[in-house]
């Protein structure tokens, strides 16, 4: 399935070496973008996690154990699996900055795009989003909120970019050339250790562009030809390693 | 009997009111699988066991086993109609009921199955024309149409309601235009059938389920049509002898029998060969491409190599030798659990393929999730189990389904 070519590339850059694994992110995600509370969070399948921070190790024993924690938003693939399959087409990838976006009022809630994505990326309103009472004045205003049965996902908190594009519009900057800093998604807005960073993979003068250069510089999964747009380093060469799978003989990409 | 006006002349059914009892027993399922379903459309998908990995589950696997299990009737009907073996005339009309209860059941499933059912017309209305899920929405609601109107006429000639000399017109004239039925639905059921195989072949994320194929069409695509045309003809003879066993009469002559059981055997010896062929360059091929193993795919007992094994050699090479010896053939036992096999096989793979491959952890640091149906896939699954049996048993009945019926039992 054919989709626009944009000039401008949204994409992340997560340092492991930096994650703590704190869950800040998670916590800033679940805010901004009016997840409601699961009825019984103990079946953390069912959970709604845009973002999702898992817990890798080397698999070896003390005092070698080693471990590093990973934060998952949607990688917004450059050739999304999710895209091709949707029968409904309430999945795009149209928009400048090469966000997958997700139609709720389009999505009949057939699931086809969770078994399409290899990332887990992709979660399902299984029940009616039900906030107690006084907490849906935390909503965030411009984000909607999803009904029961349909499938939903990490925007790359798209209202944000929205907001900085109105925002370039009233200072008389042209909204299609965002400086730096002018969209930050919530996750990366709350890591305390600067491990996150977000901006345009194509501008040289953003810094993410320097950092998915780098030769730790790797992504999720690159063998299933996803191209995805969130970029992981790491130093450690066992972490790197885990980014795909590999043949015992393989090397790891970039050794 | 009340209704003895209504059953086909020259044959004997049962008293009615062991009718009755039988279908009370029928309806206890139903109204199981009805409470299942209010619970699920009123209280949304939470209340099954689906969860974030396993978006598809028992429903689907359903589906599209009873899907392939069903095509039997296209096939048969294309066999009958177009290549004019006039030999399965004896057996065509069961072949329909089968394929209509089949099909009708796995779209009330889809029902159920899909999170906003209200807005199922958007397949039409909103068609992704890359997805092999629309034109799986499309075919199968299209094809289950021509099962419709190709049940219709059986219905139409009900002793009684073929008195009227419309109904009785209808049907006649529905009979001559029933081989351009019989095209339509083997074409669309080609189709469907190869994209329900290609929903998994293409899914590039998926390493389990993924393949390479021909110009748009991955392996599944033609695996699927393959595996379905050959174990819906002896998934039609299992249903024939689950009646014969029920009703106590010959329904079906042998010869007929063993016909349909070389069909089946010969498509299925077709099937498992390039089965086994598309295993052998996925395991060396695909996966080491992916820098996957073989061993990779499987885990535990629930996604053991026992399956693949059980699919391949225990329910396709033994039955597909079984069917294709005539010998074999004429012990009617050896056929039927030849054919129970067979089924089974075809089975086993639409599970492997939904289930198995969402299961397998593709995040090297991720884990192998295991995935249980709770009571209400179980109930609304045998809903339409109990369903089939109603509408078979009504059929059987009042229809003449089984044309060589009076003669065999005489």
């Amino acid at each position: 399935m054919e989709h626009k070519e944009s000039n401008i590339k949204w994409g992340m850059v997560i340092d492991l070496d930096k994650c703590t694994g704190c869950g800040a992110c998670m916590v800033a995600c679940e805010a901004e973008n009016n997840i409601a509370p699961t009825p019984d969070s103990s079946n953390k399948l069912r959970t709604l996690s845009w973002l999702l921070v898992y817990e890798m190790n080397n698999g070896k024993a003390y005092p070698e154990h080693d471990v590093a924690y990973l934060p998952r938003p949607c990688m917004q693939c450059g050739n999304p699996s999710c895209l091709h399959v949707c029968p409904v087409v309430a999945i795009d990838k149209n928009e400048e900055g090469g966000i997958v976006s997700q139609v709720y009022p389009r999505c009949i809630g057939c699931r086809y795009c969770m078994a399409a994505c290899p990332y887990h990326a992709r979660y399902f309103n299984w029940f009616d989003p039900i906030w107690p009472e006084g907490m849906e004045k935390t909503l965030t205003p411009n984000v909607s909120v999803r009904p029961r049965g349909v499938a939903e996902k990490c925007t790359f908190c798209h209202h944000k970019f929205a907001e900085a594009k109105e925002r370039a519009r009233a200072e008389g900057r042209d909204p299609s050339h965002l400086e730096e800093g002018d969209y930050i998604p919530a996750c990366v807005a709350a890591c305390p250790n600067g491990a996150m960073h977000f901006g345009d993979l194509n501008n040289p003068k953003h810094k993410v562009y320097e950092l998915s250069h780098k030769p730790e510089a790797f992504r999720l999964l690159e063998r299933l030809g996803t191209d995805p747009q969130v970029y992981y380093s790491s130093k450690r060469e066992w972490v790197r390693r885990q980014g795909d799978n590999y043949l015992t003989n393989e090397k790891t990409k970039g050794e | 009997m009340i209704d003895k006006a209504w059953i086909p002349e020259g044959v004997q059914r049962c008293s009615i009111g062991k009718f009755l009892l039988w279908l009370t027993f029928i309806g206890v399922f139903i109204a199981w699988g009805l409470y299942g379903a209010f619970v699920v459309l009123s209280q949304g998908i939470g209340t099954t066991g689906l969860d974030n990995y396993f978006g598809f589950g028992l429903w689907i696997t359903f589906d599209l086993a009873v899907i392939a299990l069903g095509a039997g009737a296209f096939f048969t009907g294309f066999l009958r109609y177009i290549l004019r073996i006039d030999q399965l005339k004896n057996i065509i009309n069961l072949t329909v009921l089968v394929g209509f209860l089949c099909y009708s059941g796995a779209m009330i499933v889809l029902v159920l199955d899909i999170g906003q059912p209200l807005r199922c017309w958007f397949g039409y209305w909103h068609p992704n024309v890359h997805s092999m899920l629309t034109e799986v929405i499309f075919c199968i609601t299209c094809y289950c149409t021509v099962l419709v109107i190709e049940y219709v006429p059986l219905i139409l000639e009900n002793r009684m309601i073929n008195k009227n000399r419309f109904c009785h017109h209808l049907a006649h004239n529905f009979h001559i235009y029933m081989p351009l039925f019989a095209g339509i639905g083997t074409f669309l059921s080609f189709f469907h059938q190869g994209s329900l195989g290609g929903m998994y072949g293409v899914l590039f994320g998926r390493p389990y389920a993924f393949r390479e194929g021909f110009f748009i069409w991955p392996w599944t695509f033609f695996l699927f049509i393959a595996s379905a045309i050959a174990s819906g003809p002896s998934f039609t003879l299992l249903v024939n002898k689950l009646m014969e066993a029920l009703s106590g009469k010959k329904l079906v002559d042998d010869f007929t029998k063993e016909l349909m059981a070389k069909i089946s055997g010969m498509l299925l010896c077709f099937y498992i060969f390039w089965k086994i062929m598309d295993t052998w360059a996925w395991a060396n091929g695909m996966l080491p491409k992916e820098g996957l193993t073989f061993d990779q795919m499987f885990y535990g007992l629930a996604y053991g190599k026992w399956l693949l094994w059980t699919e391949l050699g225990i329910c396709g090479v033994v039955p597909a030798i079984m069917l294709i010896i005539p010998a074999v053939r004429k012990i009617h036992g050896l056929m039927y659990i030849a054919a129970f096999l067979n089924c089974s096989g075809i089975v086993i793979n639409r599970f492997v393929q939904t289930v198995q491959t969402s299961a397998h952890p593709v995040l090297p640091f991720d884990a192998w999730q295991t995935y249980a149906p709770n009571w209400a896939e179980w109930s609304t699954s045998l809903m339409i189990v109990a369903y089939g049996f109603l509408v078979m048993s009504l059929s059987y009945r009042y229809l003449p389904v089984f044309p060589k019926e009076k003669e065999l039992n005489s």
